[in-house]
């Protein structure tokens, strides 16, 4: 009897001291960190929102009303609970390694911060990537995009396995709250590290309406390389040129 | 004939328990096999969200987890842990039944609550908020039924090392689970979160499944051998090894995160001794067939245990290289992990579950082995299926790995990986084939009994559950 129960006390020491170095260590050196609430994270409302609102006004409407700090929260809860009903997450990461070349692939590397908020409450990291990593998702398509992606994935990236989410859409086809509220929610991926995108585009609209002799060189180019090259231009460090080329229909 | 010792046992216990285990099992397969028909472009069910694939994978691995494997080593505990220690389980009749209901509810509930989208992003913690609660109280019965036996012998005798490792299954594997499936969920955030998460899979799979698993190895290997284990020491090193640095690899699946390097190394660290006390294990169990290895011709039940031993030492030894650092760059997140899960998870304790299933299944059926011959082709075929799908699961995850290391584009990766998705669908098919004929030998074999030998199971079982 005595043996078995200080097995029993020393087992539970073991996985004590395991426990704390491996979960409640990482915890302690993290808490410094505050976490962020919803209210928080709506101080930020990424862009693609107000575009979200503009491109679908009737369903918007419908659904959200006006596009603002309010209605984005409900629509980024909304989309984060339907990313974790519709198990996303068992195909898609959301953490950016410092190897494999995945800052080239995906932008900015992970950091701790980040993850400190209630979206990630459960925490969406994941362990598998059938579809790429998502946690730098903002911007890098339109929500036309991912509308015309989610309603029939294949016809727009040709021989992927992404399922497609005909649940996203009312009878006539339209974008409904879930498929409005995915869009937010991987429109918001990692929009806080692309403040650059803002910069880049009030530059380029300055460059638009330059002198005489030089607008004339833009309205040159532009045909010819404005599709290609402008989410480069726009993205330097998402590293848009390997994303599927499928992707642009 | 009943010895003293089967009165202890209630052999409808067992029966229920490796019924539920084996249907269940079918049900992990055909959901294992709708999934992959997903990258295959053949899902049959586009279009339906209760159907989601997601949600079908999901269903798969926590049907593998708290269906299959939790209701195939309860059945084993019922019979194992009396015959152990000459005591009855704490009781039979009312706690017992009512653990069984409970825990196919549960199952039920689980798998229900998945498919309506009420899952929770913890791997193998997705059951639904509202059934947490019930499988903690579940979790409890377990310790309070099980435990009972073993503290009466231990007032008398000392404990067999199999004792030892299920005491320590089950003492831990509540506050795990506690751990796991509120703590990230509702109270830590993020990259702790994920340390916890981290923690919480790990433990799942080596602080209950791992010391049950071995535990009932502990029991079955000598008991169908006839001859005592090999060394008594080397069972208490895999203890001590198992108690020691299990719980400390939690983050080794979240590497090269941003969780504390600390942690991570720790991780690592430990990881590789660990395959110290699992080599111990191994051996342990490798020398005690020694000189009676032509009883494998012999017995099937012995034939899965011991491929499933040998399967758990091909999976150590890749664990332990796939955990180094440099390892992690290219196989983090593809197939080759999927391909290491299914090999310790179906391929070591699922094999032993299936051998203990074909010891028992006759024995609670009074009745001999319906067919040998069907035994023997479910055994191939299962085995057959399930090395292949581990080859081609690797291979196609280093494909993956180096095809996103070389900047491809995303597109690559899926079109190279699809000749190995093919493949994993064909093992899954043999698998699904050699499962066919492991029911329908398991059917059959039931259904001997109520023909010739139904006297002799009212006494048997009647004499169990009085
Ligand atoms: C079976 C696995 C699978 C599931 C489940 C899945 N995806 Fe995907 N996803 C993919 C694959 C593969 C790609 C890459 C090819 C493509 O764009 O379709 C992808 C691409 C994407 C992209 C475009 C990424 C980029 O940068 O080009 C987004 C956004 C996305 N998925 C979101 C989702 C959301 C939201 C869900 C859940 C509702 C989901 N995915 C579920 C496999 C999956
Ligand atoms: C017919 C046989 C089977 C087939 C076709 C099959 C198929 C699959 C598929 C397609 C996945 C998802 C992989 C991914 O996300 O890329 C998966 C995951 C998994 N399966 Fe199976 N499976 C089978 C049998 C089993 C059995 C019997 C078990 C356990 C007892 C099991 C345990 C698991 C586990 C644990 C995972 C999760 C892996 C991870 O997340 O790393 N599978 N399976």
């Amino acid at each position: 009897m005595k043996f078995s129960r200080i097995v029993l006390i020393v087992g539970i020491l073991f996985f004590a001291f395991g426990t704390f170095w491996q979960a409640v260590a990482p915890w302690l050196s993290l808490k410094k960190i505050p976490v962020k609430s919803l209210e928080d994270i709506a101080k930020d409302v990424p862009r693609e929102f107000y575009m979200l609102a503009e491109d679908y006004p009737v369903e918007f409407n419908k659904y959200f009303g006006k596009a603002d700090e309010k209605s984005f929260m409900v629509a980024l809860k909304t989309g984060r609970d339907i990313y974790i009903a519709d198990i996303c997450w068992q195909c898609h990461s959301q953490c950016v390694r410092p190897v494999s070349r995945e800052e080239i692939r995906f932008g900015r590397i992970s950091y701790p911060s980040e993850y400190n908020n209630v979206m990630q409450l459960p925490q969406l990291l994941s362990t598998r990537r059938v579809g790429p990593d998502l946690i730098r998702e903002s911007g890098v398509h339109s929500n036309d995009w991912h509308a015309a992606h989610f309603k029939d994935t294949r016809s727009v990236v040709p021989g992927t396995v992404m399922p497609s989410y005909a649940w996203f859409f009312d009878k006539d086809g339209h974008l409904n709250k879930k498929g409005l509220s995915v869009i937010t929610y991987v429109q918001w991926l990692g929009s806080w590290t692309k403040p650059e995108k803002y910069v880049l585009q009030a530059v380029n609209t300055e460059a638009a309406k330059p002198e005489s002799s030089e607008s004339v060189k833009t309205e040159e180019v532009k045909p010819a390389v404005s599709e290609s090259a402008k989410p480069e231009a726009a993205k330097p460090e998402t590293g848009a040129a390997v994303k599927p080329e499928g992707g642009k229909p | 004939m009943k010895s003293e010792q089967d009165s202890i046992i209630n052999y409808d216990l067992v029966y229920a328990h490796i019924v539920a285990s084996i249907v269940l099992l079918a049900v992990v397969f055909l959901a294992g096999m709708l999934y992959s028909l997903q990258f295959l472009h053949l899902y049959p069910f586009p279009g339906i969200e209760f159907l989601s694939p997601g949600r079908v994978r999901t269903v798969h691995t926590n049907g593998a987890v708290y269906g299959f494997i939790v209701n195939g080593f309860t059945a084993a505990l019922y019979w194992a842990l009396p015959r152990l220690t000459g005591q009855r389980v704490m009781n039979e009749k009312y706690l017992g039944w009512f653990m069984f209901i409970a825990l196919q509810g549960a199952v039920a509930a689980t798998a229900i609550g998945i498919l309506a989208g009420d899952s929770q992003a913890i791997p193998w913690g997705e059951t639904p908020w509202y059934v947490d609660p019930f499988i903690v109280v579940w979790l409890l019965l377990a310790l309070v039924q099980f435990t009972t036996p073993i503290y009466k012998l231990a007032n008398k005798e000392p404990l067999y090392a199999a004792n030892w490792y299920m005491i320590a299954g089950l003492v831990w594997i509540p506050m795990v689970y506690i751990m796991g499936n509120y703590v990230p969920v509702f109270f830590v955030p993020g990259i702790a979160g994920a340390a916890i998460t981290g923690t919480w899979i790990h433990d799942a799979v080596g602080l209950y499944v791992t010391p049950i698993g071995w535990g009932l190895c502990y029991y079955f290997i000598p008991v169908i051998l006839k001859k005592p284990v090999w060394s008594h020491a080397l069972s208490l090193l895999g203890f001590w090894g198992l108690a020691f640095f299990y719980p400390l690899q939690g983050v080794h699946h979240y590497l090269w995160s941003p969780i504390p390097m600390y942690a991570q190394y720790a991780a690592v660290l430990s990881t590789i001794v660990l395959e110290l006390a699992v080599v111990s294990v191994i051996v342990n169990f490798m020398m005690t067939l020694k000189g009676r290895a032509e009883a494998l011709k012999e017995s099937i039940p012995l034939r899965w245990i011991y491929v499933g031993i040998i399967n758990y030492a091909i999976t150590c030894f890749q664990c332990a290289i796939q955990v180094l650092l440099t390892t992690q760059k290219v196989i983090h997140y593809t197939d080759w992990v999927v391909g290491h899960a299914h090999l310790i998870m179906y391929g070591t304790f699922g094999f032993w579950i299936m051998g203990f299933i074909s010891y028992l299944w006759p024995k609670v059926n009074h009745s001999e082995t319906y067919s040998k011959a069907l035994d023997e082709w479910a055994f191939w075929l299962l085995l057959l299926g399930m090395e292949l799908m581990w080859v081609d699961l690797l291979a196609g995850g280093l494909i993956q790995g180096f095809t996103w290391w070389s900047l491809s584009p995303w597109m690559d990766s899926i079109r190279y990986s699809f000749p190995f998705w093919i493949g994993r669908t064909a093992s899954g098919t043999l698998m699904s084939i050699g499962l066919c004929f492991y029911i329908y030998n398991f059917y059959k074999t039931g259904r001997k009994k109520t023909v010739s030998l139904i006297h002799a199971h009212e006494v048997g079982a009647g004499g169990g559950v009085r």
